[in-house]
């Protein structure tokens, strides 16, 4: 352990403390919590909050307290492990050195330039965890392949809402003012106490979502804050709100008009800011006066009335605030969503001001490096990156890092694909349990790449099925990294991960990673070790290094609202937004270029009770609205279902179901139900609760049974409960961008087991 | 040492289990024993038309109310660790001064 640090306390007898901050392995995003990890021969034997963090205060949820059962649990994966090709599907790996795993990439990856360009390697990313700062490295400057891929339908995951918010604010992503910049938090004499949070598709106090600590939340309420949340479940927030807009899933783009009509027709907007800041306010208000609350409610299912008096109470209460969740990115029509909220947020003024929603440049640090690694694939390389033959999804190709999942499956499964696909590198990702929608067909793609390559923690279905090389990784507290929260798009902190333990025989993302473009492309990869790599990521804002965030833990970068008015949130430092217009544009100048409308509307998901796109015979035998993925606290995503105290907490995937819909379908709580549409089928556990509506069930997603035989065909009961078998694919937007995962038809029915699931 | 008593906002509370799991860590209970346990109530509409939805913390009788930690000038580790903050643990003496301050209207306060 380091001599002499800041943040090592010797306690003697071969116990030391450490101050740090996490972020996954073992799975949460990057939130970067203060934690004390006291250590005994080099054994983690205690996790308990650090007070001194100014974000978390001590506070833990409960991932994090059972960091041990993770980090000691008899499953991790130990050392480098290999497979033949063969054996696919079977308990036959063979323990290996790093050495002979890393000789085996290389010579890989140098055999497959060869014989079918760099272009024929993909790498697919997961969520949330520590690699996303990183794949987009691994796959261009490492592999020098476009083809930096993932499996999510319509890329539906902060993505979506990362770029409407560049598109039309210019800006990198707007968050909830928590008064997370100051030392002195919510003491911090410059800041404000919102009045209203606009809460949209999100329950942050059970997902911490994309760095956002979600108790913040709770503070804000005790000091008054009031909320307003708009959410198919009752959550426990929508229980202690003002204002439920119970909306049926997949309708937010329409209730976000009518409310953006009130807010006009009533003339409640914030005129300076409007005229000001903001362009096409009189195309966009012609475009929202055809949505009355009445139309909506009709639309939505919500009330008309309670639908104007949230408005109003948003917008006449200055300074408010909003926050917009995952489920603006899950659905076809997320875009206009998107567009819409944000355009609420502008009409009432509360951009970038105290108690409002902070913003900040579009991408920083590791954030901006790992998109720009891509300048090093040369062009011709980069004209060969997977993309839609019909020319569809411009946008998508023009704005995000890789191709579109749902065309990487088009040209996966065609039996001779512009390019010779031969290889697969995966991080953090579960891709058949979890994100991958019409699973089984991903299994029958994936499988046809003659080497595919994993770095994780643990064993998982997707790994077993299809992996011919696993690298372990080490998990947050075994080595050091650097937390940006938000991904360096507003980035309120820069939290240093200290290493409390030597791991035994896994490395970091990092450390493979420089590992790996040494021995590739050693050209790119001047940096010996990962602190030289973090203390040059520093040096692009700072002149201190990472020896001095580790010295500090937690450093918070400085503040200023109303950006605007300064030029700090432009490139050219002139006052505005950095968008074409220079102003927030409710009426979006680039959308058009992709064959995109310029103003928002409302578009049925393909699988409604209302859709024109299905027969009134499909409605009737699926009368019921699905919608899925909401979280539960002791789970990340595919994660947690081995860790035993985590487990507890979640057993069982729950389908939950109004009590006259179960009635009705004479289920009883904790049976077995069968969940189906045309798609698919899955099973899951009843949970009979008022918190949806009768016509809506909300199933939970990524889930997979690491107690039962991991062999094929079971894959740890892989698709006995998974809900992403019912979702269909390419059900995408224009843009490229958004698909269905919360928003589909199903029925339902009672089974005798969860064994009574056949494939 | 002075009497103490566990007072918890539990209007508050969101059900995140970080007391549970904190606890079982710091007196190595089995999954199936509890120093303190998360009790649900609701979510309920009343006749009024509001919901009503609370998760109630209840320390057992294996709580000591972390003498240990608080001997050593630390919170108890429910009380750091709880994610809404709605866990204090304080002297007996000071419970009615708490209450006064603290204008809630859903507070529990125990002796385990």
């Amino acid at each position: 352990m380091e001599e002499n640090a800041k943040w090592v306390e010797d306690l003697g007898d071969g116990v030391h403390k450490v101050r740090t901050c996490v972020w996954s392995p073992p799975g949460d995003h990057p939130v970067g919590c203060g934690i004390i990890v006291t250590v005994k021969d080099n054994k983690v034997i205690n996790v308990e909050g650090d007070p001194t963090h100014p974000i978390t205060q001590g506070r833990l949820c409960p991932r994090c307290i059972a960091m041990d059962e993770a980090l000691y649990h008899p499953d991790r994966i130990l050392h480098p492990m290999k497979r033949d090709r063969a054996d696919r599907g079977k308990d036959a790996w063979e323990q290996i050195s790093w050495d002979e795993a890393l000789d085996l990439i290389e010579s890989k990856v140098r055999h497959f330039w060869e014989v079918a360009g760099p272009e024929s390697i993909l790498t697919f990313t997961g969520t949330g965890r520590e690699i996303t700062m990183y794949s987009a490295a691994y796959c261009h400057a490492i592999f020098g392949s476009p083809n930096y891929c993932m499996v999510l339908s319509g890329g539906s995951c902060y993505g979506p809402r990362c770029t409407i918010a560049n598109f039309q604010l210019g800006a990198g992503y707007p968050e909830l003012d928590y008064a997370a910049y100051f030392p002195d938090r919510y003491e911090d004499p410059r800041w404000e106490l919102p009045q209203y949070i606009l809460v949209w598709g999100k329950n942050p106090v059970y997902s911490n979502p994309d760095g956002f600590f979600g108790h913040a939340l709770i503070d804000l309420m005790k000091m008054g804050s009031k909320l307003i949340v708009v959410d198919p479940q009752l959550t426990w927030i929508a229980a202690h709100a003002e204002y439920h807009l119970q909306l049926r899933p997949g309708t937010d783009a329409a209730l976000a008009m009518a409310m953006c009509n009130v807010i006009i027709e009533e003339d409640l907007y914030d005129h300076e800011f409007v005229e000001k800041w903001v362009y096409g306010f009189d195309e966009f208000a012609a475009c929202v006066a055809e949505w009355s609350p009445e139309r909506a409610a009709e639309v939505c299912w919500v009330d008309a009335d309670v639908l104007r008096e949230a408005a109003r109470a948003f917008a006449t209460h200055s300074p408010s605030s909003a926050l917009w969740g995952l489920s603006i990115d899950t659905e076809t029509n997320g875009v206009q969503a998107g567009h819409t909220f944000l355009a609420i947020c502008a009409l009432t003024g509360y951009m970038d001001v105290p108690g409002g929603i902070t913003l900040a440049r579009p991408s920083s640090f590791t954030g901006k490096w790992r998109y720009e690694t891509v300048n090093s694939v040369p062009d011709e390389v980069r004209a060969k990156r997977i993309k839609d033959q019909q020319g569809r999804y411009s946008c998508w190709d023009a704005a995000g890092p890789g191709p579109l999942p749902d065309v990487t499956l088009d040209w996966l499964e065609m039996d001779e694909p512009p390019t010779d696909f031969k290889m697969s590198y995966w991080f953090g990702t579960n891709p058949l349990a979890c994100m991958s929608v019409q699973p089984m067909r991903w299994e029958k793609a994936l499988d046809k790449l003659e080497f595919n390559v994993v770095q994780d923690v643990f064993m998982n279905p997707s790994i077993m099925r299809l992996c011919d090389l696993v690298l372990p990784l080490s998990m947050s507290v075994e080595h050091a990294g650097i937390v940006m929260p938000h991904f360096g798009r507003n980035t309120h902190f820069l939290g240093a991960m200290n290493k409390a333990v030597e791991p035994l025989d896994s490395k970091s993302d990092v450390e493979i990673m420089l590992e790996l473009g040494r021995r590739l492309r050693p050209e790119l990869w001047p940096w010996e070790t990962p602190e030289q790599f973090f203390t040059d990521q520093l040096h692009t804002a700072y002149d201190w290094g990472f020896k001095e965030l580790q010295d500090d833990v937690v450093f918070q970068q400085p503040f200023e609202y109303r950006k605007y008015e300064t030029g700090a949130l432009r490139a050219d430092g002139k006052p505005g937004f950095d968008t074409p217009t220079g102003l927030i544009e409710l009426k979006a100048s680039v959308y058009s270029v992709f064959g995109e409308k310029p103003l928002p509307y409302f578009k049925e998901p393909e699988l409604s009770p209302y859709s024109d796109a299905i027969s009134d015979e499909v409605k009737e035998e699926f009368p019921l609205v699905l919608t899925t993925g909401g979280r539960h606290i002791s789970m990340f995503h595919s994660e947690h279902r081995q860790i035993p105290s985590m487990r507890a907490l979640n057993p069982w995937p729950l389908i939950t179901i109004h009590p006259e819909t179960a009635a009705a379908h004479g289920i009883a709580e904790g049976d077995w139900v069968a969940i189906e549409n045309p798609l698919g089928r899955c099973i899951q556990k009843a949970c009979i609760r008022p918190v949806v509506d009768p016509r809506v069930v909300h199933a939970q997603h990524a889930w997979w049974y690491p107690e039962q035989s991991g062999e094929a065909p079971n894959l740890f009961g892989l698709y006995k409960s998974n809900i992403n078998s019912l979702i269909p694919h390419e059900s995408v937007g224009v843009t490229g961008y958004g698909a269905p995962y919360k928003n589909i038809i199903c029925k339902i029915y009672k089974v005798d087991s969860l064994d009574a699931f056949e494939a | 040492m002075e009497k103490r008593a566990m007072l918890i906002d539990y209007g508050y509370c969101t059900g995140c289990h970080s007391c549970e799991v904190s606890c079982r860590k710091k007196n190595d209970l089995r999954l199936d024993e509890w120093g303190i346990k998360v009790n649900e109530v609701g979510p309920q509409k009343f006749s009024n038309g509001k919901w009503e939805w609370d998760f109630v913390p209840v320390p057992s009788s294996l709580c000591d109310l972390c003498e240990d930690r608080i001997a050593e000038g630390s919170k108890p580790l429910c009380e750091l660790h709880c994610l809404a903050a709605v866990i204090r643990v304080v002297p007996v003496s000071e419970v009615s001064s708490c209450l006064e301050s603290m204008d809630k209207d859903k507070v529990a306060v125990y002796l385990p």
